[in-house]
């Protein structure tokens, strides 16, 4: 008789002792279903709304958030890098043409090495969603998102957002990554940050400290 | 304080009334414990009165947590299937020796004599650093909180900021002494730079990462992270081996209940609208490139499935580890963390602690509570933790069979069953507490010291003496029927 054999045996001896009748797959499932959702799942906000709520969640973590219209992207990644002081950045495969503006080095990565990644000055990326009640940032491992290590060893993290993908609640996050289900999606909101001394939240830690995002609308 | 240097272990803490006493003394302990939980407690209130659903997603939480445990089974090997479809391997410990070897030979077999650890109150249960030392591996805590523990030589006292009893003054002094930092300087942004550097290197070169897990999806196979400083997301993405251990009440059906539980975890937790970081992810990498290339889980009982088998105690196990309830209780307020004596400190730990000790070890914690409440009105599953301080009262005193006090509980039963008893006991009583007896100025009696037993009472107040006549004897002298 192997352990996992043995706890499962335990297990369902003590939900029958605990009151609770015998499990299968398919009461489960069934049961699943009878959970209340009473809370919101579907906020009800109008677009302009729900990006200033975004913009206003991603301040108050101190991150720096500027919008832009959709021909201006490479302009302004320019101007904040630029601003920042940083030249040669890493970027994940497969970014949207035309984002990049010339007069930087950005390295595509293509399995550079921790110690090369911590090497750069920082990080450009797309994002798959943005939820706007809790400033939060969807990453996953996809193209113009890539892999989970280059938005973490770099000290600074510059993300683009579409304006047609902030949500405003977490359930419709999570219907959406429910949707597309990739290898990693990592949630980040605001710069890295602890609050291990005296519950102060302190900006920066292991992960960037600085944190810069632009939200792309259609219309400039 | 002599204790914390050893690891917190209920089987040889001192009861709570005792370490309570020494600790209470501990005037700066007191002052940094009541900052910070008045600190996030604020925090909490806040961002929890922005949520108009919030009763809503409580009572969401309970039902889900409710239903898992209901079919713990089912979705335990749900999830083993669908994670070792996405290349993991899953590993199974009845307790805490069965969890701590399967660990260390992991470990061993990576061929790596040093670990990074991201903060997980499940390896503190087990004592995972005691075993991973004992092999010749060297545990390195990168957690903010859990690195000044370690360098302190200190012991966890919460279960979200087990460093919530040291203040930026005491975490400057371990820095400064431990990394050979003379020169740091003393604000909270300083002490957190000096972790980045001290850390960054250990990053980049140890082979195997060592978690715990927030959440297990079984729909899926994936685990879930919750974090703040990145040091996480380094353990769970740059070694070449990560070790997951987590209790088997760490299993969520699927994806979208992570809608429930990532909106009330960093509230209640940490304050935070959301952490800054949470990873979710699948096993391990189809294409090679993203993380480790191996990734084992550990799902361990270690006596979960005791509180499972109790019908009232087996709410215990819905708990998501906030700690909300930590910061609430007036009792947790004043004597700190150690003095439960268990990494599950605060009312969680009173009720989690003697359970997980099969009610054998940590039976005077279900006491270390005034049953305000607090606790229940803060927790976001809606754990009933005065009801279950209650139940194992009980268990407690069943457990402990005949004693001088079930005697007299015995005794008095028998006397408060008859009328004549009790009057007799009436008069009796007056006449016993006589010489105990002092007037104080305006001639009222009281009684400040009682023998053996009773002298509990009357250790921290006054008992007024009994009145010279009964409401029955007053009622029936002015004629009434009694």
């Amino acid at each position: 008789v192997t352990t996992r054999e043995v706890m499962l045996k335990e297990i369902r001896e003590a939900n029958r002792r605990g009151g609770v009748g015998v499990a299968s797959e398919a009461a489960a499932d069934a049961a699943w279903g009878e959970i209340p959702r009473g809370y919101t799942r579907v906020g009800l906000k109008d677009a302009e709304a729900r990006l200033e709520l975004l913009e206003d969640r991603l301040r108050d973590y101190d991150a720096h958030v500027v919008r832009v219209g959709v021909d201006e992207i490479a302009g302004m990644v320019g101007a904040m890098l630029r601003e920042r002081g940083k030249r040669r950045l890493v970027v994940p495969a497969g970014m949207a043409d035309g984002v990049l503006p010339d007069g930087f080095e950005f390295v595509v990565d293509d399995g550079l090495s921790a110690v090369e990644i911590d090497g750069f000055d920082g990080v450009v990326s797309e994002s798959t969603l943005a939820i706007a009640e809790t400033g939060t940032l969807v990453l996953q491992s996809v193209a113009g998102q890539g892999r989970r290590v280059l938005s973490l060893v770099p000290d600074y993290h510059l993300c683009l957002v579409q304006a047609s993908e902030v949500v405003e609640t977490v359930p419709e996050a999570m219907d959406w990554i429910r949707r597309r289900p990739a290898f990693a999606t990592t949630f980040i909101s605001g710069p890295s940050a602890t609050a291990d001394i005296e519950m102060t939240r302190i900006k920066g830690v292991h992960g960037p400290r600085f944190l810069d995002v632009i939200v792309v609308t259609d219309v400039g | 304080m002599s204790a914390a240097h050893r690891p917190l272990d209920p089987k040889t803490a001192p009861i709570f009334p005792m370490a309570a006493r020494v600790l209470v003394g501990d005037t700066q302990m007191r002052k940094n414990v009541r900052h910070a939980t008045n600190v996030i407690q604020a925090k909490r209130a806040k961002v929890v009165a922005e949520m108009p659903d919030w009763q809503e997603l409580r009572e969401s939480g309970r039902r889900l947590r409710e239903h898992t445990m209901a079919y713990l089974d089912v979705y335990l090997e749900r999830f083993e299937r669908n994670f070792t479809a996405a290349g993991g391997v899953v590993h199974w410990a009845r307790d805490a020796e069965e969890a701590r070897r399967i660990i260390v030979g992991l470990v061993e077999a990576a061929g790596s004599d040093e670990v990074i650890k991201i903060k997980s109150m499940t390896t503190e249960e087990i004592q995972l650093n005691k075993a991973l030392e004992a092999a010749g591996i060297a545990p390195i805590e990168t957690d903010l909180a859990e690195l000044i523990i370690q360098l302190g030589h200190d012991q966890p006292s919460h279960i979200v900021v087990p460093a919530l009893h040291k203040n930026r003054q005491q975490i400057r002094e371990i820095f400064m002494r431990e990394m050979n930092l003379p020169e740091l300087g003393e604000s909270p942004a300083d002490l957190a730079d000096a972790a980045r550097l001290f850390l960054r290197e250990k990053f980049l070169k140890v082979k195997v990462g060592v978690s715990g897990a927030n959440f297990l999806i079984a729909e899926t196979g994936s685990v879930c992270v919750v974090e703040s400083e990145g040091n996480g997301r380094m353990c769970l993405t740059l070694p070449e081996t990560l070790i997951t251990v987590a209790g088997i009440d760490k299993v969520v059906p699927r994806l979208q209940d992570l809608e429930v539980l990532l909106q009330m975890l960093p509230r209640s937790a940490t304050g935070e609208r959301m952490n800054p970081y949470n990873s979710l992810w699948r096993g391990v990498d189809p294409n090679g490139k993203d993380g480790p290339r191996a990734f084992h889980v550990v799902l361990m009982d270690n006596a979960r499935t005791e509180v499972l088998g109790d019908a009232e105690g087996r709410q215990t196990l819905n708990c998501i580890r906030c700690a909300a309830c930590q910061n609430a209780c007036p009792v947790y307020r004043q004597t700190g963390g150690h003095a439960y004596g268990s990494v599950y400190a605060g009312p969680i730990g009173a009720i989690l602690t003697p359970q997980l000790q099969r009610m054998e070890y940590a039976q005077s914690l279900p006491y270390a509570s005034s049953l305000c409440g607090a606790c229940y009105e803060v927790c976001p599953v809606k754990i009933n933790i005065p009801e279950v301080l209650i139940h194992l009262r009980n268990k407690v005193v069943l457990k402990a069979g005949m004693t001088a006090e079930s005697v007299a509980m015995k005794g008095m039963a028998m006397v408060f069953r008859s009328e004549r008893r009790f009057r007799a006991a009436q008069r009796l009583g007056r006449l016993a507490e006589s010489p105990l007896v002092k007037k104080d100025g305006e001639g009222v009696g009281w009684i400040g010291w009682l023998p053996g037993l009773l002298g509990g009472w009357t250790q921290v107040r006054d008992l007024r003496e009994m009145p010279k006549q009964t409401f029955r004897e007053w009622f029936e002298k002015r004629g009434g029927a009694a």
